[in-house]
């Protein structure tokens, strides 16, 4: 049971480092309300529902791209990285408690904005806050992989967004498709497949994208 | 260690073999498979299009064995192998996304459909892998970026199901789907044409990565040679 | 443009595609014949030494 305790040391570390620092959240939750305002704007007179959960879903992994950019930033800008490499933990735990640490902003940021959401601009039923919180998952366990090869080169913060669109693809199909479709079964399924697939497979290669031999 | 040229033999063997399926394949294409009933001749088109799609996902595929075998078994030569293979990927990737419009133009008179998923869904890989390129130009070289790199390959094949799940999911009206799970809508004949088409394509994309592997390697080993003569 | 010209248009641009593969193959060459010259005039120079 000493992969969890190391998973719960770390995410809980990166939860106390954002409570002390409180840099990420502020900036995603002003991010994504910012981002509302804009969609006022942006969406002409009578469009319907089905453009604003667009929208909403471009807002989503905006701000997650906006957390993930910062997820790595604390371990490197201290010269964390390397020591948490040596340190005597299986290396995907480090990536399951950036992962969950991550997911933790993201969900905080989206239970202010998706009221707000809802209340502005097109209703939210249980169906599509179930595909919210599936994507949700793929998207920073994906992010937080992909973060960590950017976090190695430069021009990481426009790398990032590169390289986490074309792979979260899928999950917008699959989030907008359970807010909007008669039948989104199909789309909550896609979405847990993903999870699934991703999740795994990002737990399983972090090893190799942190460690040199 | 360049194992390539223990290949080399074959290789241009290989590439008359190629030349000599592709001109059998136009042969196929353009004099012996019927014209198609509802698009005419523009249905032609299919022949070599189609091909070219599956062969880039071919490449990827490749591409995508090649990360794990050096993830696997950590020889570097699987690296630049990995590399040539999600270049041959994106070139092939890019001639599918051209003929594509040029049939769409043809059949739909639009050279491009956001409605169709499949083809959204294609662009969406292809972009995922001129991302892998960005990913290694801004990664310093060495083995941090030869097992990142070898990650994300993989990562992007296993999209394509995903993918391909969404746009079963989806319903799509515009793409035309002619291998459904009845097996290929098409006469014997086209089937044929299909089929000489599609080998003659994947092994001139094989030939061309051949090649380009061949090159990548004399310029190692030159680079080598230098510094022992320095 | 007509059925024929699109499927020619098609087909043509498959055929560049492979001719400015060959022309890149060539600029190559003459990159690894210019990189093989300066090594032999390395080795000789050794050879003299």
């Amino acid at each position: 049971m000493s992969y969890l305790a190391d998973v719960a040391a770390l995410t809980r570390k990166d939860l106390r480092v954002e409570l002390r620092a409180q840099d990420t959240l502020p900036a995603m939750l002003l991010f994504v309300f910012s981002t509302l305002v804009v969609f006022h704007f942006a969406l002409p007179e009578g469009t319907g529902e089905d453009a604003a959960y667009g929208l909403l879903w471009v807002a989503i992994v905006f701000t997650a791209l906006l957390g993930l950019a910062r997820a790595w930033v604390p371990e490197q800008e201290h010269g964390v990285f390397d020591a948490l490499v040596l340190a005597p933990c299986d290396r995907s735990a480090i990536w399951v408690g950036k992962t969950l640490a991550t997911l933790a902003f993201l969900l905080a940021a989206q239970v202010v904005a998706l009221p707000a959401f809802a209340l502005f601009f097109a209703p939210l039923d249980a169906v599509a806050l179930v595909g919210v919180l599936l994507a949700d998952i793929g998207i920073c366990a994906v992010g937080s992989l992909l973060a960590a090869m950017a976090a190695a080169g430069r021009a990481r913060e426009l790398l990032l967004p590169l390289l986490l669109l074309p792979l979260a693809s899928p999950l917008i199909v699959g989030g907008v498709g359970a807010a909007i479709s008669t039948e989104p079964g199909r789309y909550l399924l896609l979405l847990a497949l993903y999870d699934g697939i991703f999740a795994v497979l990002s737990w399983a290669s972090f090893e190799y994208v942190v460690t040199e031999s | 260690m360049s194992s390539a040229f223990s290949w080399i033999r074959a290789l241009p063997a290989l590439a008359a073999l190629s030349a000599g399926l592709m001109g059998l394949a136009l042969l196929f294409s353009f004099f012996i498979a019927p014209e198609d009933g509802d698009q005419g001749i523009s249905q032609r088109i299919f022949y070599i299009h189609v091909p070219i799609a599956l062969t880039a996902y071919f490449c990827f595929g490749l591409g995508a064995w090649k990360a794990l075998l050096l993830l696997w078994r950590g020889e570097e030569r699987h690296d630049l192998e990995s590399y040539v293979a999600i270049h041959q990927g994106t070139i092939f990737g890019s001639l599918t996304l051209i003929t594509g419009a040029i049939w769409a133009k043809a059949s739909w008179g639009v050279w491009w459909s956001w409605d169709s998923n499949q083809l959204v869904l294609f662009l969406t890989l292809f972009l995922f892998y001129c991302a892998y390129f960005m990913l290694r130009f801004s990664l310093p070289e060495g083995p941090r970026r030869a097992r990142s790199s070898a990650v994300y390959a993989l990562f992007g094949v296993a999209l394509i199901p995903v993918s391909f799940l969404a746009i079963r999911l989806a319903e799509d009206f515009v793409h035309p789907t002619t291998f459904t799970r009845d097996g290929p809508q098409m006469t014997g004949t086209m089937f044929t044409a299909f089929c000489v088409s599609w080998a003659a394509v994947t092994l001139l994309a094989y030939v061309l990565y051949r090649v380009e592997l061949v090159g990548k390697r004399l310029h190692t080993d030159l680079r080598e040679l230098r510094e022992a003569l320095e | 443009m007509t059925g024929e010209e699109y499927v020619a248009a098609a087909y043509a641009i498959v055929f560049v595609f492979v001719l400015v593969y060959v022309a890149t193959i060539a600029a190559k060459l003459v990159r690894l014949q210019r990189d093989t010259a300066e090594l032999l005039e390395l080795a000789r120079r050794r050879e003299q030494a």
